[in-house]
């Protein structure tokens, strides 16, 4: 093997910046979608990598539910400060009262479906034309599908029947008025290629990823955090565990994995050794049916 | 650990989705939530087995009309090797997914159902596989188990492929007698095709050598962007991000700037944020020159002593991708790596046809799937190498000016 070698590690960094520097050649006003879960922190790591020694030329977007962690949320304003990028973040609560819109009931009542009208607001708001997203194909089947460079239409809905070829290292990005690009740099990732370059680049996370006490209900097997947003029943049972989070996303939608894990090593080891799939594992809002990502993604999801 | 991407080819019934099913499935990359998906999807089936293919099913539009619509990316690990798998479906459309999926692949796959033998659309595949110059070529013998593992069938098999594979110039072929729905020669070896000295599918797949695969001996580089921070303490930075194309670049080598033809010398390497001595094919990189030069994006640096052709008439083969039609004379965009260029589509010479590589006079419009040789004239010159030399950069897209669509898939001669 010769020196001039690159690992698979390696291999899908320069494929990632590749594809950021394309974005921000290509496009007017692009945006980073930042969600405050690991996906999106690699994706910052990698925007700084692409433009360095220059800032990172385009704003961190975050669609916040109101159903944050806490954590996350810290860890967001910190990044964003740390990068010296522009933070701007939109609320759904204000999408729900500006549209009259109808809150989601029901025990776990997520907002995970309302996010899309205020993502779709603040493309409008600020016009962006490109927003990058932190997807990976590995994730879901609907995903295993998409382009890295995903044209939608001025509804911000994906045609899995219309999308363009995508040849060699070349990214067509012409788009008309109206319409936007969501690009995935990290599509051909996967969980955990995702973890092992957070371990090579010591990329900080929030404190949620490791083994930490708290207060959980069980539903279906998994745990969800008690927080002010849950609205458990009667028979509920409230216990302390320890717990991580293997992804980050809404209070109401992400559950936790029972875990002593509290290194990166050993929550990759315990990655490596699980037996079912993260959206699996950890999101409730997947399991409504077999398509629901599929729906979504038409809808104007990432 | 590194990295191969392949792609399978195979029609619609030669178990495809089934090989694709058995390497997750065997090499354990199929995990519980998964499986249960697929035994709840099994459920309806009459013989109570998992159907393997179902593993690889997409959306629900394609489940309802029982076709798949695109190609769909699957990934798998192993100690040994990373691997991404194209998966382009088979039918209509199939040139149009199978080159959009060939073209970053290592390796191919070509699935031969042992009952049929080679047929057409072991050609077609063959010959994308050769126009496409894919590195590798694995020709997986399938359904073994229903000719009863007999060796003479494969032997056949074999020798009618070679004569395939002379006539393309396919060199690295490999052969392999496999059952993907019992899983012979697909992780372990077969103990029912004891007759194969070679070894299972997925060992190939680990052990294929693909350093070579990357040309490290012509040096080109496109510029994606400038960067300029303009800071107080970065005042005078002005870096060429880019990927490294192909070969290598040290600090200090004398460059060509193309297209314009300006000669200076590389003053500093970054990658990531910090100086290197030397980088290579595929790095994402920033190059910095010693002389102030007016370069933009699309424009190439090259080795002083290593040049690549210039020029704003190309000779091209095309395959076409759109359902729209080529409209002979009708301007396009040329996407070239980060280079666009206005083009126009002057002449076509001929159709090659994909099942016999014949050369045929076009009657009419150039439609889907069709592949053509035409000459190409763009508004500004290009920097590029024949696709043959060098495929990283001689390789481009045609944009249609006013749909924005990808319509061709464009190889310079």
């Amino acid at each position: 093997m010769s020196n001039y070698h690159l690992n698979y590690l390696e291999e899908l960094e320069a494929e990632s910046i590749y594809i950021f520097r394309e974005v921000a050649a290509q496009f007017e006003r692009p945006a980073l979608l930042f969600s405050g879960g690991k996906d999106s922190i690699t994706l910052v790591h990698l925007a700084k990598k692409a433009f360095a020694p220059g800032k990172i030329p385009f704003p961190l977007v975050h669609i916040d539910t109101g159903h944050n962690f806490p954590e996350a949320l810290t860890f967001r304003d910190w990044l964003a400060n740390e990068v010296n990028a522009t933070l701007t973040v939109r609320k759904v609560e204000d999408t729900i009262k500006q549209r009259s819109l109808t809150e989601p009931k029901g025990k776990f009542p997520s907002r995970n479906w309302l996010q899309t009208y205020t993502l779709l607001d603040t493309i409008e708001e600020f016009k962006f034309d490109c927003c990058i997203g932190g997807a990976r194909r590995d994730e879901e089947k609907a995903r295993a599908k998409e382009r890295i460079f995903s044209v939608r239409d001025e509804f911000g809905q994906w045609n899995p029947k219309l999308q363009r070829p995508e040849l060699w290292n070349i990214y067509n990005g012409r788009i008309h008025k109206g319409e936007n690009v969501r690009v995935f740099p990290i599509s051909n990732w996967t969980e955990l290629d995702i973890w092992n370059y957070i371990r090579k680049e010591n990329i900080g996370l929030p404190s949620i990823y490791f083994s930490h006490e708290r207060e959980v209900i069980e539903h279906e097997g998994q745990l969800v955090a008690m927080s002010e947003y849950v609205q458990p029943s009667a028979d509920d049972i409230i216990t302390t565990k320890k717990v991580r989070y293997r992804t980050v996303g809404d209070m109401t939608c992400t559950a936790a994995v029972e875990s002593t894990a509290s290194t990166l090593d050993e929550v990759i080891n315990e990655i490596i050794s699980t037996k079912i799939s993260e959206r699996g594992e950890t999101r409730i809002d997947d399991r409504v049916t077999e398509a629901a990502m599929e729906d979504r993604k038409k809808n104007g999801y990432f | 650990m590194d990295l191969l991407r392949f792609i399978t080819a195979g029609s619609v019934d030669d178990g495809k989705s089934t090989l694709i099913g058995r390497l997750l499935y065997d090499s354990k990359n199929i995990l519980i939530d998964q499986l249960e998906a697929l035994e709840k999807s099994t459920k309806n089936r009459t013989d109570g087995s998992v159907d393997l293919a179902l593993l690889t099913d997409g959306l629900r539009a394609e489940r309802e009309q029982g076709i798949t619509i695109d190609v769909a990316y699957r990934y798998f690990t192993t100690p040994k090797r990373k691997f991404i798998i194209a998966d382009a479906p088979g039918h209509v459309q199939y040139t149009r997914n199978m080159i959009t999926g060939a073209s970053n692949a290592n390796l191919i796959i070509i699935l031969v159902d042992a009952r049929q033998g080679v047929v057409e659309q072991t050609r077609r595949h063959s010959i994308i596989a050769s126009l496409l110059k894919i590195p590798h070529v694995v020709v997986a013998i399938n359904k073994m188990d229903l000719v009863e593992y007999l060796e003479d069938v494969y032997n056949n098999i074999v020798i009618d492929y070679a004569n395939v594979a002379k006539q393309l110039g396919l060199k690295d072929v490999i052969y392999i007698p496999i059952s993907a729905l019992n899983g012979d020669n697909i992780v372990d070896k077969s103990t029912a095709i004891d007759w194969y000295m070679g070894k299972p599918l997925l060992e190939l797949l680990e052990e294929v050598e693909i350093d070579n695969d990357i040309n490290l001996t012509d040096a080109r580089f496109q510029v994606q962007l400038v960067i300029r921070p303009q800071t107080d303490d970065l005042h005078d930075y002005r870096g060429y991000a880019g990927k490294v194309i192909s070969g290598i670049y040290k600090k200090g080598d004398k460059v060509t700037v193309l297209p314009a033809g300006i000669e200076t010398t590389i003053s500093k390497l970054e990658v990531g944020g910090e100086e290197v001595e030397e980088v290579f094919a595929p790095q994402s990189v920033v190059i910095q020159l010693a002389d102030d030069i007016d370069i933009s994006r699309g424009d190439a640096i090259t080795k002083v002593d290593n040049q690549p052709q210039v020029n704003n008439e190309l000779e091209v083969l095309l395959c076409w991708l759109d359902d729209k039609p080529l409209v002979p004379g009708n301007k396009y965009y040329l996407q070239h790596n980060s280079r666009l260029v206005r083009a126009v589509v002057k002449q076509i010479d001929y159709k090659l046809d994909v099942n016999s590589l014949d050369q045929q006079p076009v009657e009419g419009n150039v439609k889907l799937n069709e592949v053509v040789k035409a000459t190409i004239k763009t508004a500004a010159p290009l920097v590029f190498d024949n696709y043959e030399k060098i495929s990283a950069n001689g390789s481009g897209i045609l944009v249609d000016e006013t749909s924005n669509s990808t319509v061709a898939a464009v190889l310079f001669k």
